[in-house]
């Protein structure tokens, strides 16, 4: 899969899923911009090793929740290479915990980060994809908008909100031939699923038909391909990557 | 430039249509076969070139190329 001479942006690209999508879309020849909104070192260790790679990009810090800040920021990154042809909404926090103690902070912040900041986002690439007459917007879900889970309403309820907006979009923006997926991972080791203790993750494995966890890596493969030009009469869609936990 | 020799060659780029069929009476939809993402880009051009911002409220008035033109004018404190 060949993306050479095409611009990505992946937010939330410093760690885990993102920083395995940044350097999948690197490794096939795009110019990555690695957005991070607080984790500076670990941003640039995504850098790092897209170069190690012999790919090329650039870190950008913005708050994706933050509407005026990241619709200034990706109007500058969208004057500065010309175009954008990719962009992978992967920004996202859990602050878990169960309805009847969720505080409206938690509750808040969680909608803001992972379903508002990819309203902004998509807003602030639409324009220029329309006038390219192409693009690919990859939203990286999960599969708790489809199963739902306890002790992650507010969770859940952003993913939910993502799928929708993934397909309102994928009919908005069809006729300019942008093509708008979401994938959803199942249980992947990363930071985010790292608090998990050992009885919980042997009771997931038993649901798991591949019996592994997944990896960052099983996710960025599905984003490429769906970033990628074989992938052009996908849209609208919402790929499980789960090992088969959920069909 | 003028304001009309502007929005002409914006509307012909944007609609693929020609300069001929752009009279001033010709409306987006019913003449030059404009769909609402075309008025949409449309609109966003004639913002980008003209430094102006146009409602979504106004946007409903504006329906054929006199009316973009007038509206236009009017927003930049000419007399139309």
């Amino acid at each position: 899969m060949n993306l050479k001479g095409k611009v990505a942006l992946v937010t939330g690209g410093s760690r885990g899923i993102g920083r395995a999508i940044c350097l999948r879309l690197a490794g096939a020849g795009a110019f990555v911009f690695v957005n991070y909104a607080r984790n500076e070192k670990a941003a640039r260790e995504t850098l790092r090793l897209i170069g190690q790679a012999g790919g090329e990009g650039k870190i950008v810090c913005f708050d994706v929740a933050d509407h005026k800040a990241a619709t200034e920021a990706i109007a500058g990154l969208i004057r500065e290479k010309g175009r954008i042809d990719i962009l992978a909404n992967n920004a996202g926090e859990s602050r878990d915990g169960l309805l009847v103690r969720m505080k409206e902070q938690d509750w808040d912040r969680v909608i803001d980060t992972n379903l508002k900041g990819a309203f902004n986002c998509c807003r602030a690439v639409a324009y220029a994809m329309m006038k390219q007459r192409g693009g690919r917007i990859i939203n990286v879900t999960s599969i708790v908008a489809l199963s739902g889970n306890a002790g992650q309403a507010n969770y859940s309820a952003s993913k939910a909100g993502i799928i929708g907006l993934t397909k309102s979009l994928a009919r908005e923006l069809g006729p300019r031939n942008i093509c708008v997926n979401a994938v959803a991972p199942g249980l992947i080791i990363t930071d985010m699923t790292s608090a998990m203790t050992e009885e919980q993750r042997e009771k997931v494995l038993e649901g798991i038909p591949l019996s592994r966890l997944g990896t960052p890596d099983d996710v960025a493969g599905v984003v490429l391909f769906l970033a990628s030009d074989e992938a052009g009469y996908i849209t609208g869609q919402v790929i499980g990557v789960n090992g088969g936990l959920y069909m | 430039m003028s304001i009309e020799e502007k929005v002409i060659e914006i509307i012909v780029e944007q609609l693929d249509v020609t300069r001929e069929e752009c009279v001033p009476e010709a409306s987006f939809i019913e003449d030059l076969g404009a769909d609402s993402l075309d008025l949409v880009e449309l609109i966003m051009a004639m913002e980008e070139n003209f430094g102006i911002e146009i409602s979504d409220e106004e946007l409903q008035k504006i329906r054929t190329i006199k009316d973009a033109i007038n509206y236009i004018k009017g927003k930049k404190g000419l007399a139309s």
